[in-house]
């Protein structure tokens, strides 16, 4: 079947699972999530939800021999990267897809220069390079190049550091970077901001939003911040347990959220116009080696009824970009 | 003087700690973590103590708890210097002042229960018997929710925001007046983190305690502290209740922090300054510049910036600021355009 042709990652009903002591971890159970062609998108949820593990399910960088995926299918430009061979896979992985990760630190070998980091990034994905003998110069000047257009201070000097001499935000800017030094048209962004402060964050963020607008590249933003998404986004998918519970731009999903995840979890966010905080949500995240046959979150809700649950409800357009996968709408 | 003093629980007063590192040919090399830092807290307050990683928040929380021992400087509890380490001080201050951590996971012991855990506070600062810990124990459960069914779990098999449940009981079973609470919620999402404040808030109430809250969560300060403190390489740059704050910063620093805060609602938008944009970042404070730490990032940089570094104005009452930019105003009584 021929996908539309703006949509670039098309994710359907995917189940991840983790092979475990005692049986599998079901974490993914059926995420939907698309992505079209120059969007960002935000993908919010909290910590052990499933984020990074869809993520790394589009790389196909699950831990090997842990994991069964015993349904679902992700499209990548019209094709199943599930089904993809190895040699494709590094095609992929090499020149369409890039990923910054939450931990720069733990990102950046620090035995190795950051110019020969960069340099082979731009190595094994560049489609400009060919064999000829001024490659080694053209490679150091596509990474300075890179590294002024993140904005770093003095580029040059910079690729002969090592990353445990530049500070965390530095170090985010040189992750960034290196995903951007290649074309690529989808960028996955793993908690970019998390690990530094908010003035550093909201710096990173401004930066790679610069970055995807000029070079009209799509973005996955995951966060556990909704105010980081509202930002930066166009769509956003709420997930909760690996599942996706409500998707819609941030203007309706701030003026009408409707899951009462989301709700719980607007409510909890502090303010900084005052008027205190609500209790949260009670209860934690199920179990994943034995979660609810139902909604998954259907032990913390306030508003269940017996059909919750049976079967795990599906995603239903209640109006046009929102999406939401909870029984109290379908009445 | 005097009746200030009755009211305040703890007063800082130009608390300095350098950390020595290392030598060169100019002499000894220090980290000046607090640099000159006055502070007070009144009793049943919450003052929120927040600043980038870097800026000395954490050493000042040690030093007050004692796990240092200030360079130069006074630290008064309740009217009496404490200004030494634990080793040094009474029994009866160290059980006034407790602490609470950023991370549960590496501050409870995982070899231990969670009745032990919390017998160690009661054995040491009560008086309580050893046949009725357990009753008490129960009961500090009972306070922050937990059922007694935790006593004789680990606290490896909890979760994040139940081992923090338990870090502040622990804190809460000396009967303390004062807590130090180092980014209680910095590890923990925000539906957890919601349930952590609040039952925080709670115990505050009804147990009368006051709180030194440090934390870089901007929003999460304007909902639970009275008064805030702005904190930059070791110095406090502004001070004031919660609500103003907010509503009229004035230190280009404090102004870039709004600024960089994400938010939820149109009406916060409204809130951040346009102007202070964040840049640049926060130096080393080894190499703390000269004049106005700040001036390097400051978008209203004059040239006495990089020379003087600013005295503490008094802008209006419980509104205090480290500016050159309000010692003009002082002078001139003029109006800032923003």
């Amino acid at each position: 079947m021929k996908t539309k042709e703006n949509i670039l990652l098309n994710i359907k009903d995917l189940h991840v699972w983790y092979r475990v002591y005692g049986g599998f971890l079901k974490v993914l159970n059926g995420v939907h999530l698309m992505v079209r062609e120059g969007e960002r998108v935000g993908l919010v949820g909290e910590a052990g939800c499933g984020k990074t593990t869809t993520m790394k399910s589009i790389l196909q960088i699950l831990p090997p021999g842990d994991f069964h995926i015993p349904r679902g299918q992700i499209f990548y430009k019209g094709q199943d990267v599930l089904k993809m061979s190895f040699k494709e896979l590094q095609r992929l992985r090499s020149r369409e897809i890039a990923m910054i990760f939450q931990d720069p630190t733990a990102a950046l070998n620090p035995v190795f220069i950051i110019g020969t980091q960069i340099g082979d990034v731009i190595k094994y994905s560049s489609a400009v390079l060919e064999e000829n003998v001024h490659q080694q110069e053209k490679i150091k000047m596509l990474s300075i190049k890179t590294l002024k257009e993140v904005s770093l201070p003095d580029p040059e000097r910079m690729l002969i550091n090592y990353s445990f001499q530049l500070s965390g935000g530095m170090k985010q800017r040189v992750c960034i970077a290196m995903a951007i030094c290649s074309a690529r048209n989808l960028l996955i962004a793993d908690e970019p901001g998390t690990s530094l402060d908010v003035t550093i964050q909201d710096q990173i963020m401004r930066l790679l939003n610069e970055l995807v607008e000029k070079r009209n590249t799509a973005i996955i933003l995951i966060t556990h911040s909704l105010a980081v998404a509202r930002e930066m986004t166009d769509r956003i998918y709420v997930m909760y347990a690996g599942t996706i519970v409500e998707t819609a731009t941030p203007e309706i999903l701030f003026k009408n959220p409707v899951h009462p995840y989301t709700k719980g979890l607007l409510a909890s966010v502090p303010k900084i116009s005052g008027g205190g905080i609500s209790n949260g949500i009670p209860g934690k995240l199920p179990s994943y080696l034995n979660p609810p046959s139902g909604c998954r979150f259907q032990p913390r809700c306030e508003q269940e009824s017996p059909i919750c649950s049976e079967k795990p409800p599906q995603l239903f357009e209640i109006e046009k970009n929102h999406l939401v996968a909870c029984y109290l709408t379908q009445r | 003087m005097k009746q200030t003093t009755n009211n305040e629980i703890l007063k800082i007063e130009k608390l300095k700690k350098y950390f020595h590192i290392g030598k060169d040919k100019k002499g000894p090399i220090y980290v000046r973590a607090v640099d000159g830092v006055d502070l007070n807290i009144k009793h049943g307050e919450t003052l929120g103590l927040v600043g980038e990683s870097g800026s000395g928040k954490s050493t000042i929380a040690y030093t007050v708890v004692g796990m240092y021992r200030p360079t130069s400087g006074q630290i008064m509890f309740k009217g009496k210097n404490t200004g030494m380490e634990a080793s040094r001080r009474s029994l009866s201050s160290k059980k006034e002042i407790q602490i609470v951590f950023q991370d549960p996971g590496s501050s409870l012991n995982t070899r231990q229960t969670i009745e032990q855990i919390l017998a160690l506070p009661l054995r040491i600062h009560t008086q309580i018997p050893k046949r009725q810990f357990r009753e008490k124990i129960v009961e500090l459960l009972e306070k922050v929710e937990l059922s007694p069914d935790y006593l004789y779990k680990s606290p490896s098999l909890i979760g994040g925001g139940e081992k923090q449940m338990v870090a502040i009981a622990r804190a809460m079973a000396p009967n303390p007046s004062l807590i130090i609470l180092d980014e209680p919620t910095s590890a923990l999402d925000v539906s957890v983190q919601a349930k952590i404040i609040n039952k925080l808030i709670d115990l505050q109430k009804e147990m009368n305690l006051s709180y030194l809250f440090i934390t870089h969560d901007l929003s999460l300060m304007r909902n639970v502290a009275n008064r805030i403190a702005i904190m930059y390489l070791g110095k406090i740059c502004e001070v004031a209740e919660s609500a103003t704050f907010f509503e009229k910063p004035l230190h280009p620093y404090t102004q870039m922090l709004i600024s960089s805060v994400p938010v939820i609602t149109e009406e916060e938008k409204k809130l951040k300054p346009k102007k202070a944009i964040s840049i640049g970042e926060i130096p080393s404070p080894v190499n703390i510049p000269l004049g106005c730490s700040f001036h390097l990032r400051c978008p209203y940089k004059m040239s006495i910036c990089s020379k003087v570094d600013p005295e503490m104005i008094e802008f209006s009452p419980e509104h205090i600021v480290r500016c050159h930019l309000f010692a003009k105003l002082e002078n001139k009584k003029q109006e800032r355009s923003d």
